[in-house]
């Protein structure tokens, strides 16, 4: 029985542009206090655009009202959880977005003098140490936008340093258990990518490593807990068989949220990770982004960090360029300095006991919901769960239903859905994650949900196949969307 | 099911061979493994392909499908009519859902193909 | 929970992990402490940084009024803490108001498709190049001098390791547009694309028909880059560029000591399969009713993982919709007014002073010194609560005696008196 959610009238809202009329506005803007100029004669007249044709002309209230309706079509975390697996959809905490907007700090300027800049350096140093500390690692770069921006920011530092060896090498070895970023990152990098199998228990295969790595591997990228949820136990050896051929192991830290307060990547043998500042440090999604991926390297890979870097100088902190090893910049300026603001929030409220607590709590409801479940759904490996747990649809396949259907119905039942078909090595894969936020109601309710679900596949899978129901769209058309790709409103 | 003067690739492409010409599709079995196909990616005309490398690929919504050439030769057609009609590939692929023609460098590269009835035991035996 | 999980205490669900990689000790971090102390800790930060300043720096990073209905949009929790919108029915918020930022960036850029957004300009502008060279089956990039200093670093940092080689190509050292003898000079056939910005790190709104011709001749792409989007409110859109990639921190972003930012790309519909990015298409559902998706995800890293496009996943999503609010807010005509305010206001300082270089600009320009440097022209501009302009030394050691100004609408006429008074 469906019990969180309520069929909710939703508004129907067209797009701004056929909302449009001419005339209608929302800005305002003080009068000139210094004389016009005309545009043609400063600018040259071909330079001068007509009128932008097409743009909305609205007023305030209907700007207001627009994206209101809009948002009320959207599920978001401050409706209910969210078990999508290595995302960690953790609790936004509403004070980080206090914080971000202090004037001094939304309005500083790259640029401004360091005089002027020491409230937004301190940050930044801060928030380095910090994250040294939770890693376990020598230095730390706050410059990388998004987790896959570190992932390239890390595998670039390890080119640097073989180079500076005399061998960048080809190759990087990604398992085939990997997010589709680490593979990405490494083509960018310009290496050749060779994957590794997991072995029967959905772990790396040590002695397929001792084979695969030849002095033509650069790095293994892993992640850990891996993206079974389960903790890579022979993770030291497999560092010692890289070292022992001059490889490095980087790691992919999307799933730190089952690691802080309890181990740290730097204690088994990491060279480089990135960190998901929108994951595990409660950044907001924001429907897609920003995020941040600070990357935390061992002293040999410091030299080659991103420029510039902070440096103490007296009492004070400076950007210093002078950085002859560097990699250069990733990007322009310094980082996404308000996520940085939002993470260094969320790691002063909590504090070392506090997020060691976030870190148990997140690995116990994952665990509770894998033993409340395992009766229902297939468990394809046995191996402990850390923050997450992946089951399969083995057992609603022969009734015809499969791992996408259940999570649309799971929408009907009030909830987001857990990622679907990932990683590759689980066949209709059910990866679940529900972080240290969900209290025992939200649990059961999901609890509930899933258990439903599965006796809805066996006695009417044709319901579980045609969800959802109760959303704002039925199933959209992919298909067409992708062989006639509409990408922008013109007018009819 | 399967046309019995096609030969057949484990890859599933198939390919009719008339004297020096060749024409290359992809499987029944292939499209249905794929889904709803919505773009076919292939190469130019006059583009030398080889035996078992990449000559394109086909792509359904969530996944991109290499096709792999089962002859070495010179590409001569493109079926341009699956550029706005991606599902004649679904709808038609031994057909209709053509998707290259070639000359080839050597003919009797097919022999060691399978033919339509070995390919019909290999598609059920991999279900 | 315990019992369900057939444990005594929640230490147990770490007791597999191996005795090497379990840390004994707490981390050596402070107690946590409450929401009053955490805004405490952030108002002193802020108060180390100055308050109270007026301010004429640019140079890729504008100070813009920020309309209240942004942040109105963008605090709704249905916004702020939603995920990539991979399930489009419980989506269609983010997905909808994504289309709109989409079809609004076509109509200012004049592109026929654009995505939904890269992390900042700096990094469209290594995206764009990459593009340029799946697109042509070329490897060299002519990029102009011109072009943000920090952006072609960011740049040569992905071209190195992605075997692309990137050269410079001089500007003028009297109009401040870019050398098109010196284009011409170093165009070849190897050449993916050439890059261009306007109006430029200088403030000039360059030659970018000129420079597409001489792209196009030689069977390259035109990347045209802009830093100041509210320049796209009366510049008017080149047809000769083929990708625009740039940056949209104007529009409603605070300056935020350098991000997070929103960066695009835009370009033409044959480009469209070779674009990196997340994409939003329009659609119906099994009922007929338009709703929208992510569509075109086989260029993406999750599906076509080391042959993709690009390896972005998480992207500047909110950030965009600030921007999308703020283009609704401004609409049509705000837009415009706002561009000529402007270049009123840039302008009249000008007057004031005197542009190092001739040819026209939008809401920045450059001005050489006399008897003192720009560092000692800023510390005496400082002592009036002013922060003058970016000293160009620190990225054109040609430019040492120069330095660039930008004023905006925010920008008073008492506060370009006082800096026209220090300066002249």
């Amino acid at each position: 029985m469906i019990t969180k959610v309520r069929t909710h009238p939703s508004q129907n809202e067209a797009l701004l542009f056929e909302r449009s009329s001419p005339g209608k506005n929302a800005y305002q803007l003080p009068d000139l206090d210094v004389p016009p100029v005309d545009a043609a004669a400063a600018l040259g007249a071909e330079n001068v655009r007509a009128a932008i044709d097409g743009f909305p002309e609205v007023s305030e209230v209907e700007a207001i009202r627009h994206f209101t309706r809009l948002s009320t079509w959207n599920y978001a975390i401050d409706h209910g959880m969210y078990p999508l697996g290595s995302c960690t959809m953790k609790y936004n905490p509403r004070v980080n977005e206090l914080v971000a907007r202090t004037e001094g700090l939304a309005w500083a300027h790259p640029y401004q003098p360091e005089a002027l800049a020491q409230g937004c350096m301190e940050t930044m140093a801060r928030l380095e140490r910090i994250l040294a500390e939770i890693t376990g690692m020598d230095a730390v770069t706050l410059q990388p936008s998004a987790g896959a921006h570190g992932e390239l920011t890390g595998i670039l530092l390890i080119r640097a340093l073989l180079e500076k060896r005399g061998d960048p090498r080809k190759k990087i070895l990604v398992p085939d258990s990997a997010h589709g970023t680490n593979p990405a990152t490494a083509a960018i990098a310009g290496y050749a990518v060779e994957n590794i199998p997991s072995n029967a228990a959905g772990l790396l295969d040590v002695s397929a490593l001792e084979r695969i790595v030849t002095k033509d591997v650069a790095a293994l990228m892993v992640t850990n807990p891996n993206t079974l949820g389960v903790f890579e136990e022979n993770i030291v050896q497999a560092a010692e068989i890289l070292h022992a051929k001059g490889a490095m192991l980087y790691m992919d830290g999307a799933n730190m949220n089952a690691l802080v307060g309890i181990a740290r990547p730097g204690d088994f043998g990491v060279d480089a990770l990135h960190l998901n500042l929108h994951k595990t440090f409660s950044t907001p999604h924001g429907g897609g982004g920003p995020g941040a991926g600070p990357v935390a390297v061992k002293k040999a890979l410091e030299p080659f960090l991103p420029v510039p870097r902070l440096k103490r100088t007296g009492r004070k902190w400076a950007w210093d360029y002078n950085r002859k090893r560097s990699i250069g910049r990733v990007r322009a300026f310094y980082g996404n300095f308000g996520v940085l603001v939002r993470a260094l929030a969320y790691i002063l409220a909590h504090g070392g006991p506090g997020l060691r607590n976030a870190t148990v709590d997140a690995v116990l409801n994952a665990n509770y919901i894998r033993k409340r479940l395992e009766p229902y759904f297939d468990l394809p490996y046995s191996s402990p769960s850390m923050h997450e747990v992946v089951f399969s649809d083995a057992r609603q396949q022969p009734c015809g239903v499969r791992t996408g259907d259940i999570a649309k119905r799971l929408i009907d039942y009030g909830f987001h859905p857990y990622t679907v078909s990932f990683p590759l090595i689980v066949h209709g894969a059910l990866m679940i994650e529900p972080t240290e936020t969900e209290g025992i109601l939200e649990l059961d309710a999901f609890i509930d949900a899933m258990i439903s679900i599965a006796k809805e596949a066996e006695t009417d899978p044709q319901l579980v196949k045609n969800a959802p129901y109760t959303t704002r769209t039925s199933r959209v058309d992919e298909v067409t969307a992708a062989r006639k790709p509409v990408l922008r409103w013109k007018p009819s | 099911m399967y046309p019995e003067n096609f030969r057949y690739t484990k890859e599933h492409e198939w390919v009719l061979v008339e004297g020096a010409a060749g024409t290359v599709g992809i499987t029944d079995h292939a499209q249905e493994e794929l889904g709803d196909i919505v773009y076919v990616d292939l190469p130019k005309v006059g583009a030398r392909v080889e035996r078992g490398k990449s000559l394109g690929s086909v792509e359904s919504v969530k996944a991109v499908s290499d096709i792999y050439s089962p002859v070495g030769g010179e590409i001569t057609e493109v079926n341009e009519a699956l550029a706005n009609a991606p599902e004649t590939l679904n709808r038609d692929p031994h057909g209709a859902g053509w998707l290259v023609k070639l000359r080839l460098t050597a003919p009797a590269e097919v022999q060691d193909l399978m033919t339509a009835e070995d390919y019909q035991k290999y598609v059920e035996a991999e279900k | 929970m315990m019992d369900a999980c057939g444990i005594d205490s929640p230490e147990a669900l770490f007791a597999h992990l191996p005795e090497a990689v379990r840390i004994e000790r707490p981390l050596d971090l402070p107690a946590g402490i409450s929401e009053y102390e955490i805004v405490e800790y952030f108002r002193q930060r802020a108060a180390e940084n100055g308050i109270g300043y007026a301010s004429f720096l640019g140079a890729g990073v504008y100070r813009h009024f920020r309309p209240v209905l942004v942040d109105a949009v963008v605090s709704r929790g249905e916004f702020l803490t939603s995920y990539t919108p991979y399930q489009a029915e419980i989506s269609q918020g983010t997905l909808t108001a994504i289309f709109e930022f989409q079809t609004m960036i076509c109509q200012l850029t004049g592109m026929d498709v654009a995505n939904a957004s890269m992390y900042d300009g700096s990094t469209a502008l290594p995206e764009a190049v990459l593009m340029a060279a799946r697109v042509t089956g070329k490897r060299r990039a002519l990029v102009a001098k011109s072009v943000h200093p920090e952006y072609r670093e960011t740049l040569r940092t992905y071209a190195r390791n992605a075997g692309l080689q990137v050269e410079e190509f001089d500007y003028a050292p009297e109009a401040g547009t870019i050398d098109l003898d010196d284009l011409d000079r170093k165009m070849d056939a190897s050449t993916a694309a050439v890059v261009v910005q306007s109006p430029n790190f200088f403030g000039i709104v360059d030659q970018v028909k000129a420079a597409g011709e001489i792209a196009h001749r030689a069977g390259a792409l035109l990347i045209l880059i802009s830093t100041e989007a509210v320049s796209l409110g009366i510049l008017e859109p080149q047809p000769e560029a083929d990708i625009v990639a740039g940056e949209l921190q104007s529009f409603a972003i605070s300056p935020s000591y350098g991000g997070p930012f929103a960066g695009i790309i835009a370009t033409r519909e044959k480009f469209m399969r070779q674009m990196p990015g997340r994409l939003v298409g329009q659609t119906t559902d099994s009922r007929g009713n338009r709703a929208f998706c992510l569509t075109l995800s086989t260029r993406e890293q999750h599906i076509r993982r080391e042959r993709a496009t690009s390896n972005i996943c998480t992207n500047q999503a909110l950030i965009a919709l600030m921007a999308t609010v703020f283009m609704t807010v401004y609409g049509k005509q705000g837009l415009r007014e706002l561009a000529e305010q402007n270049l009123a206001k840039a302008h009249y300082l000008a007057g004031r002073l005197k542009p190092r270089f001739g040819a026209g600009f939008f809401n920045e320009f450059a001005v050489r010194l006399e008897g003192r440097t720009p560092e000692e022209a800023n510390k005496a501009l400082l002592k009036k609560k002013i922060i003058g302009g970016l000293p160009l030394g620190r990225f054109y050691p040609e430019l040492a005696d120069s330095m660039l100004l930008c004023a905006t609408e925010m920008s008073s006429r008492a506060d370009m008196d006082a800096m026209a008074e220090v300066l002249s």
